[in-house]
């Protein structure tokens, strides 16, 4: 049976990491009580996402809803070919993530909670740095560079300043100017408002929007902020322990919850009832 | 298949990057510059009074060599580490480009500094030695295409070294310092290799250290041509062709494990 081609297709994916285990120790142990653990080495295995699948169609914004920790980087690590998965398959139009890395590099781009830069250089500096690596010009950067940040709501005149300078919200705009140069076909936004005050966190829900309805690109967003999910997000995917515990609209997941005094639950309350803990909560 | 065109313009984005890189740091690197003068100095000093000026020149060579190769490796893995420390790793290994691209633009930004680096302190050495460091007897040709050819080896050899600071940011950098102290072990960079345990001299015949210094001490101590140097150019060139696709393999191998076990990223 054919499959249709959708932007995004995740089959059965899942990742393993595997660490050192941490073993009971007496307190405060002498020096001749630690030797032997100095070369006894336990691995233990962390299942960091397990058996995943979903299909984003284009135009489609998706969001994975979960608390720090509950797989939601991993997976998108996986997705932008910066991990193997141990299982399942990745399809970006068509073109498996691992067999056609490089293809898949062409049309994927992506925006994490940590800016990343260098940060001596200034944001045009990493722009054309950024935008030279996709095979596209100093001049054509700078020019798209500046008009994606003045829609963010960055003056342009800052563009020659250090990054270090600039303020955290700043820097995160600059990485969303980043990634949206290179005119993507599938963006991964990994929390890219997670951090920052009030304005520019609208800032940049609002230019989410205005993306959607511009281009026909696939996002997928992971958040851990409800009211950002609900804004943006057409179908959303709760993630707990690296599985997907529930996936659907923002009414479909509600539905899932039986209302409390008459009202609907919101999407806190689903996930409270369907995690058994509260988004702000770290996995162990 | 390969862009040329396109994976040339790519690879310019390294040498650009790195280039505003050392603009930014340019206090550090004026620091880095007087250590390299210094060193120079100190090694060369050892035989003013004792020996001949050529046998100051043949130090100063070692020096200088053995500099170039420092900061050419250091520069290489340096490409990583530092991109590690930012955080930027991921979005060059997410970038659509091919690896050869990427560790080749750092590489020939390593040996675009290390040369002008090298040659600076080249430059400066008479001021110091007066009539101890005679330039005027050199074969700039021979040298030129000494340094040229040899280049590809040291390519192969930094690519094997940038993989120690993907596996490990804190300590992969000192790692690949091991590579350098082999090459300063075996190649004779301060002494004749005969010098050297007879077990441990075939290492030495495989070290292209060992033919670029060879042909650049006879390119500047006695004026040697290209022609008379074809021998070593011709080796250099053998070691450089086996060396750059191993190097190429081992990192492709290292790139894999560390997308397999999530090294790329700093914080596990």
């Amino acid at each position: 049976m054919e499959h249709p081609i959708h932007g995004l297709t995740v089959r059965g994916v899942t990742k393993d990491f595997h660490r050192t285990k941490r073993t009971h120790q007496a307190e405060n142990p002498r020096f001749y009580q630690r030797l032997p653990q100095l070369f006894k080495r336990e691995k233990e295995t962390i299942r960091a996402v397990d058996n995943i699948s979903l299909e984003v169609g284009i135009g489609e914004i998706y969001g994975i809803l979960g608390a720090n920790g509950s797989g939601k980087s991993t997976l998108i690590r996986c997705i932008s070919t910066l991990l193997l998965p141990d299982a399942g398959d990745i399809h970006v139009f068509g073109d498996d993530v691992v067999k056609e890395s490089l293809k898949v590099r062409q049309v994927m781009n992506r925006v994490s909670v940590e800016a990343s830069f260098f940060k001596r250089l200034s944001s045009a500096e990493n722009l054309i740095y950024a935008a030279r690596l996709y095979g596209i010009s100093a001049e054509t950067a700078e020019k798209r560079a500046r008009a994606i940040l003045e829609r963010l709501g960055f003056k342009a005149k800052r563009m020659n300043e250090e990054m270090e300078n600039l303020s955290r919200g700043m820097q995160q705009k600059v990485a969303i100017a980043r990634a949206l140069l290179t005119s993507p076909m599938l963006l991964l936004l990994d929390e890219p408002t997670t951090g920052l005050d009030p304005k520019s966190k609208r800032d940049v829900q609002t230019f989410i929007e205005d993306i959607r309805s511009e281009r026909n690109a696939v996002i997928v967003l992971t958040t851990h902020d409800m009211a950002e999910a609900e804004r943006l997000c057409d179908r959303i995917a709760i993630i707990d322990k690296g599985r997907f515990i529930a996936e659907g609209t923002v009414k479909e997941l509600i539905a899932q919850v039986p209302s409390q005094n008459g009202a609907p639950a919101t999407l806190e309350e689903v996930f409270i009832a369907l995690t058994g803990k509260e988004i702000g909560d770290e996995e162990d | 298949m390969l862009n040329l065109v396109r994976e040339t313009v790519v690879s310019y984005a390294f040498i650009e990057r790195n280039f505003n890189l050392v603009k930014r740091y340019l206090s550090w690197e004026i620091l880095f510059f007087s250590y390299s003068i210094v060193n120079a100095l100190t090694i060369g000093l050892i035989m003013v009074g004792r020996g001949t000026s050529d046998d100051v020149l043949y130090l100063v060579i070692g020096a200088l060599v053995w500099g170039f190769l420092s900061v050419m490796m250091r520069e290489v893995s340096d490409a990583i580490t530092w991109e590690r420390w930012e955080g930027t790793i991921e979005y060059t290994f997410m970038a659509p480009i091919h690896r050869i691209t990427h560790l080749v633009g750092s590489c020939l930004f390593a040996i675009l500094y290390g040369l002008l680096r090298t040659g600076l302190v080249l430059a400066i050495m008479p001021h110091f030695f007066g009539e101890y460091i005679d330039l005027g007897r050199a074969n700039w040709l021979t040298m030129g295409i000494t340094v040229a050819v040899s280049s590809l080896s040291f390519i192969g050899i930094g690519l094997m070294a940038a993989i120690f600071p993907l596996l490990s940011p804190e300590k992969g950098q000192a790692a690949t310092g091991i590579i350098q102290s082999l090459l300063l072990l075996v190649s004779g960079i301060y002494y004749e290799i005969e010098v050297l345990p007879e077990w441990l001299q075939p290492l030495s015949w495989i070290s292209p250290a060992t033919y670029t210094l060879k042909s650049i001490r006879a390119a500047m101590l006695e004026n040697a041509s290209v022609a008379s140097q074809a021998g070593n150019l011709l080796l250099l060139l053998i070691i450089g062709i086996v060396l750059i696709p191993v190097g190429f393999w081992v990192f492709h191998v290292g790139e894999k494990y560390a997308k397999r076990v999530g090294r790329l990223k700093r914080s596990g």
